[in-house]
């Protein structure tokens, strides 16, 4: 993020895939990179952490051991709320997708490193993966029945032909909202923080300070948004998969 | 909030314009599309590996352990609760037994005492009616010889005094004899 070397510096070039190690798997590059670094990063951090608070087991828990009682709690309840008890069986996923969510978007905060989330491909990926996990839950459960998610019961039968387009649009539209949200949010906040940042070191010195107190404050809202769009994320994967489930509509 | 957004994404589209100038975003750049999406599945895979089979039990079974330990605790609490009360309800009956057998205990020895006492008075009084009738026949029986003594004497004094009189001794059964009608007893 943070300008270094020479050459043209825009507000973009934080988005910049860098290669660490080159990495070549039957012609695919798989590359170990800056994205790569922070993903592995969040994988060590939360496992790291989750085993480190839990590690005592106590029946009174330590402060650390209670905020990670805390998180379990907070998404099992999100859940439970959105799915019902039968929810639960789906509920590691779930909490898997908030944490790294979560960890990369905060992690993305931290000046020098890189949002991973804010790649359109990664967020894509993971709304792709709920999207198909979702599909695959509810024809597997209610067969072709899972079909009538897209004519919702005590609709008039001539609003139908209008209904069902709409249903099946915002259905098969979901793997893009919900990854571009992410990503757009992220991705904008990110851009917003270089762009005051690059005022802040080209004017003057009383030109200064107005950009810096806008980005010390921002900054604080980012880490709202890094929580919120992590939460958002995670409820809109609770909602699909309660209609694929439960077939609430 | 929308306004946020919208001048966010306002901003945003401003810088990936200048990018754009630039070689594009870096986010439409499918060359990393590949090795993004490898360490993506690598990543998340290894994360939900871990959660799933090692970090997420491990909170779920304290959590559930404490809360079976609180259910078990509140049971013992109601029970040992229960057990008071029995307690507290036995010891209030034997209190109320021992209370109803010393109040018995007091009548039954008021009302001995009662009777003892009447017994004792009565004897008293018999006793002390017995030694009043005595007392009664004693007087009677000296009041009887003091008169029957005072007829003699009278006899006495009379033979005496006639003796004197006439010189002459006059015998006592004439002397009672005529003394009897005066005596009038």
């Amino acid at each position: 993020m943070a300008a270094e070397g020479t050459g043209h510096h825009g507000p973009m070039e934080q988005f910049e895939i860098k290669k660490i190690v080159d990495l070549d798997l039957f012609g695919h590059d798989i590359s170990f990179t800056n994205s790569s670094l922070m993903m592995v990063l969040a994988f060590a951090i939360v496992v790291g952490y989750l085993l480190y608070a839990m590690r005592g087991r106590s029946l009174v828990p330590t402060r650390i051991q209670s905020t990670a009682e805390l998180t379990y709690e907070y998404i099992a309840g999100m859940v439970k709320e959105n799915i019902g008890e039968e929810g639960m069986k789906f509920f590691p996923w779930v909490f898997t997708i908030f944490i790294f969510i979560l960890v990369l978007n905060i992690f993305g905060l931290i000046p020098g490193n890189f949002a991973a989330t804010s790649h359109i491909i990664v967020t894509f990926a993971l709304a792709a993966m709920v999207w198909l996990v979702a599909t695959f839950v509810g024809f597997w459960k209610h067969g072709v029945g899972y079909l009538r998610l897209f004519a919702p019961a005590g609709v008039p039968l001539w609003l139908m032909p209008i209904i069902i387009p709409i249903e099946l649009t915002s259905y098969l539209i979901r793997p893009i909202s919900h990854s571009v949200r992410l990503f757009a949010n992220i991705m904008a906040g990110h851009t917003m923080l270089e762009v005051f940042a690059g005022f802040a070191v080209l004017l003057p010195w009383w030109g200064k300070i107005a950009p810096t107190g806008f980005m010390v404050a921002f900054t604080g809202l980012e880490l709202l948004v890094a929580f919120l769009q992590a939460f958002i994320f995670t409820v809109l994967t609770c909602i699909y998969l309660n209609d694929a489930v439960n077939m609430h509509h | 909030m929308l306004a946020g957004t919208t001048m966010l994404f306002a901003v945003a589209a401003e810088a990936a314009e200048e990018a754009a100038k630039s070689g594009g975003l870096p986010q439409l750049n499918p060359h990393t599309f590949e090795t993004q999406l490898f360490w993506l599945v690598v990543t998340f895979l290894a994360l939900f590996f871990v959660m799933s089979k090692i970090a997420l039990p491990r909170v779920g079974e304290v959590i559930e352990e404490r809360r079976d330990r609180i259910k078990r605790d509140l049971d013992a609490a109601a029970r040992l609760k229960d057990e008071t009360d029995k307690a507290l309800a036995d010891y209030e009956k034997a209190l109320a037994d021992a209370r109803a057998n010393a109040s018995g205990i007091a009548k039954n020895t008021r009302e001995k005492l009662a009777t003892e006492t009447e017994a004792e008075r009565h004897r008293v009084d018999e006793q002390i009616a017995g030694k009043l009738r005595e007392a009664d026949t004693r007087i009677a029986a000296t009041k009887s010889k003091a008169l029957s003594a005072i007829g003699d004497i009278a006899t006495d004094t009379t033979r005496a005094v006639v003796e004197k009189l006439i010189g002459q001794d006059v015998p006592a059964e004439d002397v009672k004899k005529v003394l009897r009608p005066v005596a009038g007893s």
